[in-house]
This record gives structure tokens, sequence and C-alpha cells, in this order.
């Protein structure tokens, strides 16, 4: 596990160390956060809107 | 088999895919492509044998096909296949010129001319985006006044489409589409979309998904679709017309099939490899 802070909250949010980017995880404060990779490293940011574009 | 999988929102059907890949013995690469940049026509580092787009952005799927294709890649579907699926104007008129039954569909550029074919075809009609899906603005408009409400809504969309507005006949369908799934040169596996309480039988609005035996008038519809779209995975959605038949409806390029999975228990993603590397063979 990492331990990660939430970007909305900043209250800590453990990620599984095997996480892969585009991970949707919902935190305990409600924001919907999405796992990506910054400097080679899990980092976390606010989920994107579901987009006009957005489908099968 | 070295497989990228390029994705942006990481679903079930995407870990599912990894995981059957992994069974089979594939080197299967997330390809992230929402942090994604490369040089058009660079040669990326990695061999791959071939790449499944699965991207939910209908642009950064296009895209980002279109980029991996340059870079000398095979990817499934193929930019063009996704360019036919994702504009149901291209996908409807390619189909009807092949003589595949569709809904009857109007396009207008302008709301007085709308109108005028609404009292054509009938009303209800339906009202729906050139580009869309989960039917979303798939609206049903009962008389003049309520077309010309939706078309005005449709003006203030940020669509590079919204001045085309496609109205349709309202078709008199049971309480259910059907989905039908084509994989490589087959379709093996269906579904129901039931919904007693929305005529949008879309599973995103809280249709049911309900196992679905296919017929050899649909598989042979289906394998008529897809000789027109192209592409190697389709999701083809067909209406049950009281006078007509079968109609198609749309086709999908990029297509969720969690539910399909769970009331069938068929595998679609390891089918779909094993397809997937008979066609690398080729
Ligand atoms: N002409 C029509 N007559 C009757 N019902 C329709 C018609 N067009 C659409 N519907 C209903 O509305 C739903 C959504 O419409 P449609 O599939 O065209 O939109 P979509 O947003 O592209 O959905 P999808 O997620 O399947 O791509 C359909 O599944 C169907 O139940
Ligand atoms: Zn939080």
């Amino acid at each position: 596990m990492v331990l990660l802070k939430c970007p909305v909250c900043g209250g800590d949010v453990q990620v599984d160390d095997n996480a892969l980017p585009g991970e949707v995880i919902e935190h305990e404060c409600g924001a919907l956060l999405e796992v990506y990779m910054k400097d080679g490293k899990l980092a976390l940011r606010v989920a994107e809107q579901i987009g006009e574009d957005w489908g099968e | 088999m070295r497989l990228g999988v390029a994705y942006d929102v990481l679903r079930w059907e995407e870990r599912d895919l990894f995981s059957e890949a992994r069974k089979l013995g594939y080197d299967v690469r997330p390809l992230y492509i929402k942090d994604y940049a490369d040089l058009v026509g660079n040669s990326i580092g990695e061999n791959l044998d071939a790449v499944i787009q699965r991207g939910v952005s209908h642009s950064r799927a296009l895209i980002s096909t279109t980029l991996l294709e340059s870079q000398g890649l095979r990817v499934f579907n193929d930019s063009l296949t996704l360019v036919r699926c994702e504009n149901k104007a291209i996908t409807l008129s390619l189909l009807v010129k092949s003589g595949v039954n569709i809904p009857r569909t109007a396009i207008a550029f302008s709301k007085e001319k709308a109108l005028e074919i609404a009292r054509k075809l009938g009303y209800p009609v339906v009202i729906k985006p050139i580009e869309g899906s989960w039917g979303r603005m798939v609206a049903k408009a009962v008389d003049d006044d309520s077309l010309y409400s939706l078309m005005e809504y449709q003006d203030y969309t940020t669509s590079q489409f919204r001045t085309a507005y496609v109205i349709q006949e309202f078709v008199r369908k049971p309480d259910r589409d059907i989905r039908i799934f084509v994989i490589g040169d087959e379709a093996p596996v269906g579904i129901y979309r039931v919904n007693k309480a929305n005529w949008k039988t879309n599973t995103a609005l809280g249709a049911k998904a309900e196992p679905l035996k296919i017929d050899p008038e649909l598989r042979e519809l289906a394998m008529k679709v897809k000789d027109v779209i192209g592409g190697f995975f389709l999701g083809i959605d067909v209406f049950e017309d009281p006078d007509r038949g079968y109609v198609v409806n749309e086709v999908n390029g990029v297509p969720e099939y969690k539910n399909t999975v769970r009331v069938n228990n068929f595998n679609v993603s390891g089918f779909l490899l094993k397809k997937l590397a008979e066609v690398i063979k080729k």
C-alpha cells in the first residue's frame, strides 16, 4: 500500500501498490479520485467528469 | 502475443481483459491514453502485436488510435471503424446503402425543415445527437412545440454537430431492445435490454439485461453489419419493429459487456483475446 493525500480534503488515501492509472477511487469525503503517474510515482487527482463525448 | 490495451477509465471490462490475457499467457501492457503523448509516426519503443482500443472518451479513443496506427501498430477497432460507429449519420447512411433496415431517419439543418419532416414521419419522433451514447440527450417529441424546444436545447450544447438535427420515427418496439456482439468473424453472444418503465433501454439508464438466443436471422444481420462497418469487436443495437422485423439502431465501437458476461455466463474477454490471436497470425 502507498499512502497518498486526497487532493480535495487532504485526508489520507491508501492506494494499492499495483494500482493502475485510470483507476477511480471514491474517498470517504465523497470525492471521486483518479490514480495517475507523476514522475514515475502513483499520484491522485480529481476524477474527470463524464464528458459529452463519452460512451460506447 | 504482446498486447497493448489502450484505455482512459479503468472499468470492469479493462480489468477483465488484463486478467484474461494473463491467463492466456499474453504479455499485456496497459496504455493509459489520457497521459499518453508521442510524435505522430514515431516508432513506439514497445513491440506490440496488437492494441485493443477501450477509450471511453470518443475523441481520445479515435485520436489515440490514429496515433498508434501512425506508429505502425494494428489497433482493434481501427480508426476508420471508430469513425463509422461514433457518427450516427455515417453509420446509418452506410447501413441503409447496403440494404440493412434502420429506423426511418431524417437529418435537417434548420428547425423549420426539421418540423416539416417530423410531421411527415408522424409524431412522436425521436431527436438525438449525431454523436453521443448511454442515451444522453435522446428525447421523444410529441408535437411541433416540444420538438422545437428540444432543438433549441441542442443549439446550446457544445457539440460540433449541434446544427444538424437528427429526427427519427419512434419505433414501436416491445419493452426491450437487442444488443448483439460481433467478435472477429462470429456473433457469439447478446442480450435483451429490458425496461418496462423507460422507452430508452440503455443499461446505463436502468434497463435489465437478459440472455438472448441468437437466431440465424440475427446472426446473419450482425455479420452483414460487420461487413459494412468493418472492425473486429462491435456492439450492435437492434430494435424489433412490429412490421419490419429487425432494424439496426446503431453500432458501438468500444462496447461495454459486463452485464452480457454476467447474464450469459460467457467469457467475452477470453473469446475476444483468442480471436485476436487468430487475426494477428493471418
Ligand atoms: N427511434 C427510436 N425509436 C424507439 N426507441 C428509440 C429510438 N431511438 C432510440 N431509442 C431508445 O433510446 C435508447 C438510446 O438511443 P440510442 O441508442 O440511439 O442512443 P445512444 O446514446 O447512442 O445509446 P448507446 O449507449 O446504445 O450508444 C435506445 O437504446 C432505445 O431504447
Ligand atoms: Zn477526500
